[in-house]
């Protein structure tokens, strides 16, 4: 009976969405920053996996068909971007020359950490795209030879991270002006931290939003250079 | 209909892109190439907003979802995780402030100087 339920394909389905709903519903409930859907999505699903004993193989039987529609969702990242590129016209030098650097510095700073540790490069390439959003990430991930699956767990930290803290540590170091905060919290922490960004104002979230992605973009090209330093 | 048109739309640029991952010998994924189709296509009007606006908008609303089963596999990544928890988590920090105050000196920086030249 419990094969005949776990080996539907619907089964990791099923269990994904609700995991998610739940995810949702919760955040909704305690309005905490740190509560994220997708968090409480991968902690229950991996609960529910471990309790009933239940094979990552069979779980994925249903849960590929969910992953194979991030390529066609990453594609549509193109739309909002699209809808940006006049905010990239407009603060052409604050957006190309702040986005160079913040990508740089990112991955140059994984680099000589990972030296630091003596990491393996199979560790070094799975941090490398921990700034950027999941959709691109995952993929350089897998792209590089790196773990995808740590990789989401980096990003996500990453992102908590940024939206619960970077507006106060932009205010430590003297970001002050609105580009320029925008900018520094989508090129740092995507999505999430994005988040937070359209929360502080107009001008901070729509630089952020346009950072996710073409910090993403400059990334995914960064490091499969990187990839060959370590 | 109109759903059905857009999906077609996007799911063909998906496969445009999945074209240039395999002719193009970069270890980038087959997604960005489709992005960046997408976007030059919006950009030179090939194809239009109403041709991808509502599917993408539902694509990119359930995105968080489509992760969930990669990161599930943090399952099988047990003690991969285990072995780089403590570099993993202090990389993950010290690199977060690091991009936070190079984007975003850098970019005031950049705005400073541009007021200063418009004048």
């Amino acid at each position: 009976m419990k094969d005949a339920f776990v080996n539907s394909i619907y089964f990791g389905i099923v269990l994904s969405l609700a995991a998610y709903a739940l995810g949702v519903w919760l955040k909704k409930k305690t309005k905490t920053d740190f509560v994220n859907p997708l968090l409480v999505a991968i902690i229950v699903t991996i609960g529910v996996l471990l309790l009933f004993d239940i094979d990552y193989a069979s779980f994925n039987e249903g849960g590929k068909y969910i992953s194979y529609l991030l390529t066609p969702a990453t594609v549509c990242l193109a739309i909002p971007m699209y809808k940006q590129l006049q905010l990239l016209k407009a603060y052409r030098k604050a957006v190309v020359f702040g986005l160079l650097a913040g990508v740089l510095a990112s991955l140059i700073s994984v680099l000589g950490l990972s030296v630091l540790f003596g990491l393996t490069h199979r560790q070094y390439v799975t941090l490398l795209p921990k700034s950027i959003t999941t959709a691109i990430g995952l993929g350089v991930s897998e792209e590089l030879g790196g773990l995808p699956a740590i990789t989401v767990a980096v990003i996500l930290i990453t992102g908590l991270l940024g939206n619960v803290t970077a507006q106060g540590f932009c205010r430590l170091v003297r970001i002050k002006d609105p580009v320029a905060v925008g900018l520094a919290i989508g090129t740092s922490s995507h999505a999430l931290g994005t988040a937070k960004a359209l929360e502080i104002g107009e001008v901070q979230g729509a630089m952020s939003s346009l950072a996710i992605v073409a910090a993403g973009l400059l990334t995914a090209v960064g490091a499969s250079m990187f990839a060959m330093l370590w | 209909m109109k759903y059905l048109f857009q999906a077609a739309v996007i799911m063909a640029v998906t496969l445009a892109g999945e074209l240039m991952h395999i002719i193009i010998p970069l270890p980038i994924p087959a997604g960005i190439y489709g992005l960046i189709i997408m976007l030059a296509c919006l950009k030179l009007r090939v194809i239009r907003l109403e041709h991808v606006e509502e599917t993408g908008a539902f694509l990119l609303e359930i995105m968080p979802v489509l992760f969930i089963p990669a990161a599930v596999g943090l399952i099988t990544a047990w003690g991969e995780l285990q072995a780089m928890l403590v570099p993993l988590v202090v990389i993950a920090v010290v690199t977060t402030y690091i991009v936070v105050a190079a984007t975003g000196w850098t970019a005031q920086l950049a705005m400073k100087k541009g007021k200063r030249d418009g004048k």
